[in-house]
């Protein structure tokens, strides 16, 4: 069994950003991670892997040289060997999808994994794009993977209830939170991935039809009122839900 | 289990389901203050080491830390946890089951798990360098192999048996004998402030095979704890080290096989070297309680409101967390120094003296102000500057105490001992 997973490097979810002069970002002293979408599908690969007793599993990411940081990541948490296209940072999804169907066209996997959306530009649109490239079928935001004769099973959380669908193999999936709880690299894994292959290109990644105008912070939230204390408060409180925050 | 970051972005986060979870958790992922790039310093794998016990820490060793302490019980469920992290003996050869990590990865790893508690660190270094070192530098090829992979997988626990209820700082001293009997070896004596002594499945003991003052007879013993005769009572009535097994171990006529002896070890360097490797790794530990304890203070003076401005607005508090600040830099670079030079084979036990001196007496020292820091709040056990300003204390006397260590520098220095 052979699987594909595509990772991206996004600033660390916790971090608290700053924008920069140029409406970027201000990486300076910024930590960053595996996009956690993306961490559970290397984890929900990595399960299949094991389950399967063997099989490899493939680290993908298109990004700048830095990338390579969270592609030596995954290798740590248990991927066997890591492809980096390199490229300069993009918000055209397609940029980003043809420069991963350039390099997967010819993989022969059985599985392409993606989390279901990158937790920086949040646009989930890489993973679908890659499976109209290559002509497969496409399955997202799914929960729970199981492995069928040639076929994959894939649990989706809809509401109310739990919706499988089937697709045959190859097949792309994207994954959403749900079974695969990231697992901890084991310090052995962090040594082994140094010896684990990974491999540096360009990518074949044309121009950006998509551009970043502005990036601001939300506007501050207006402080809280208090409109008195005690039981004397009710009525203004009743009057203020009732015709300012129309609530009541 | 991991907990996945929160989703966090410019635009307003939506989060997940575990990620509310975790919004509710009083702490938020650990991010301390890189006030010098220290972390330019790391390779991205020393990095990668240190963020995963770090995150280790914050998802399985703090939300137990609290009742542990209350209830004053070692939580045994982490041992597993860390085997399966690959803590014990990490700086020890792949081939034996460790995994192979430089010092200053090494380092890292005290130092995120003293973040956590002392007391968990301790355990940590026990098992490490005071019990798997001493098999990997003093045992036969068979010992290590027999030992240590089973040692790295937490399936095998140890305890270092030097300290004797008469012999603390002047282990040249100590009492317990060792003699031959037959092919093997019969051991008594008695050895006291044993970290892990009641849970541990071997004892390394450290015995006079000679006279009583014939230092350079000491040999060390791997000594199975349930072996005939050995017994281990928990020390009771400590205020420090609560979430830590700390006991008295007595040996009477305990028959040990030939297998037991390390046959390359003798005399004091034996067990000397070993704690340069436990005392190294609590010069970094201290950096992880001063850590906590700056984080947790700095946190509150921009919370707490006094006078109708938080506490951080005023200059006595500024001034702590200054004093704080500086301090911790100091250290980190001096203990990272301290680790290259340990890694390029040319770091002295007199070096490793300094900063275990120098840093345990720094955490001490913003463990007490944190707590004050703290007010009335810092002395409950739901903050950490007590529960570290305690723990502290035992890591402050124990593996040379700040006096000894001292007098290690002072003979460096002038060349006299003043023993």
């Amino acid at each position: 069994m052979k699987i594909v997973t595509c990772i991206k490097r996004v600033p660390d979810t916790e971090a608290r950003l700053k924008i920069a002069a140029g409406r970027d970002i201000d990486a300076a002293g910024l930590k960053f991670i595996i996009s956690p979408y993306d961490e559970f599908a290397v984890e929900a690969a990595l399960q299949l892997r094991e389950a399967k007793g063997g099989g490899e599993v493939i680290v993908v990411s298109v990004g700048e040289a830095a990338a390579a940081e969270q592609l030596r990541a995954a290798l740590a948490l248990g991927a066997d060997r890591a492809v980096l296209l390199e490229a300069p940072p993009t918000l055209d999804g397609l940029v980003t999808a043809r420069a991963l169907a350039a390099e997967l066209k010819d993989a022969n996997a059985d599985l392409y994994l993606f989390g279901m959306k990158a937790a920086d530009d949040d646009q989930q649109q890489v993973g679908p794009m890659v499976a109209e490239l290559l002509g497969l079928p496409c399955v997202t935001v799914v929960a729970e993977l199981e492995l069928g004769d040639g076929k994959i099973l894939c649990h989706r959380e809809v509401e109310g209830g739990i919706e499988v669908v089937e697709a045959p193999l190859p097949a792309v999936v994207t994954i959403t939170k749900g079974k695969y709880e990231p697992r901890y690299p084991s310090l052995k894994g962090i040594m082994a991935a140094k010896k684990k292959p990974l491999e540096e290109k360009e990518a074949a990644a044309g121009p950006s039809r998509v551009r970043l105008l502005d990036l601001s912070h939300p506007p501050e939230r207006p402080p809280g009122k208090v409109v008195g204390q005690g039981a004397d408060a009710v009525p203004e409180l009743l009057r203020l839900l009732r015709e300012e925050a129309k609530a009541l | 289990m991991r907990a996945s970051p929160a989703l966090a972005c410019v635009v307003p986060p939506r989060y997940l389901a575990a990620e509310r979870q975790r919004e509710r958790r009083l702490m938020p992922r650990f991010q301390p203050i890189d006030f010098y790039e220290f972390d330019a310093l790391l390779s991205e794998e020393e990095r990668l080491v240190r963020d995963t016990v770090r995150e280790w820490v914050d998802d399985n060793l703090l939300p137990v830390i609290e009742h542990a302490t209350i209830e004053r019980r070692f939580p045994k469920e982490l041992i597993p946890q860390m085997a399966e992290l690959g803590i014990y003996g990490a700086n020890l050869p792949e081939e034996y089951g460790c995994a192979g990590l430089n010092s200053v990865a090494y380092g890292l790893i005290m130092q995120e798990l003293e973040r956590g508690d002392s007391g968990i660190r301790s355990f940590a270094s026990v098992q490490g360098a005071l019990c798997m070192y001493p098999i990997f530098a003093f045992g036969s090829e068979e010992q290590k192999r027999s030992w240590l992979p089973r040692m790295a997988r937490g399936e095998v626990i140890g305890c270092f048996g030097l300290t004797e209820p008469d012999y603390g700082s002047n282990p040249a001293g100590m009492r317990t004998t060792a003699r031959q009997d037959g092919n093997g070896w019969v051991l008594n004596g008695a050895k006291m402030w044993i970290t892990n002594g009641s849970m541990a499945d071997i004892a390394i003991v450290w015995a006079k095979t000679g006279d009583v003052d014939d230092v350079a007879s000491i040999r060390g013993f791997i000594v199975p704890t349930k072996a005939r005769g050995f017994s281990a009572r928990d020390q009771k009535g400590k205020l420090s080290l609560l979430a830590s097994d700390t006991s008295e171990l007595a040996l009477q006529d305990v028959r040990v096989g030939p297998e037991s002896l390390l046959p390359n070890s003798g005399g004091l360097k034996g067990p000397l070297s070993c704690l340069t490797q436990a005392r190294y790794g609590i010069a970094w530990g201290a950096i992880g309680a001063a850590l906590a304890c700056f984080d947790e203070a700095l946190r509150y003076s921009k919370e707490r409101v006094q006078f109708e401005h938080p506490i951080g607005a005023t200059q006595l508090q500024q001034l702590r967390l200054v004093e704080m600040l500086t301090a911790i830099t100091q250290a980190q670079l001096l203990t990272l120094q301290l680790g290259r030079l340990k890694d390029r084979g040319t770091a002295r036990p007199q070096q490793v003296s300094l900063a275990k001196r120098a840093n345990v007496s720094m955490a001490c020292d913003i463990a007490r102000e944190a707590r004050r820091l703290l007010g009335a709040n810092g002395i409950l056990v739901e903050y950490q500057a007590m529960r570290h300003m305690a723990n502290l204390e035992s890591v402050y006397t124990y593996e040379g105490t700040h006096d000894i260590h001292t007098l290690i520098l002072g003979q460096e220095l002038t060349g006299f001992s003043a023993f």
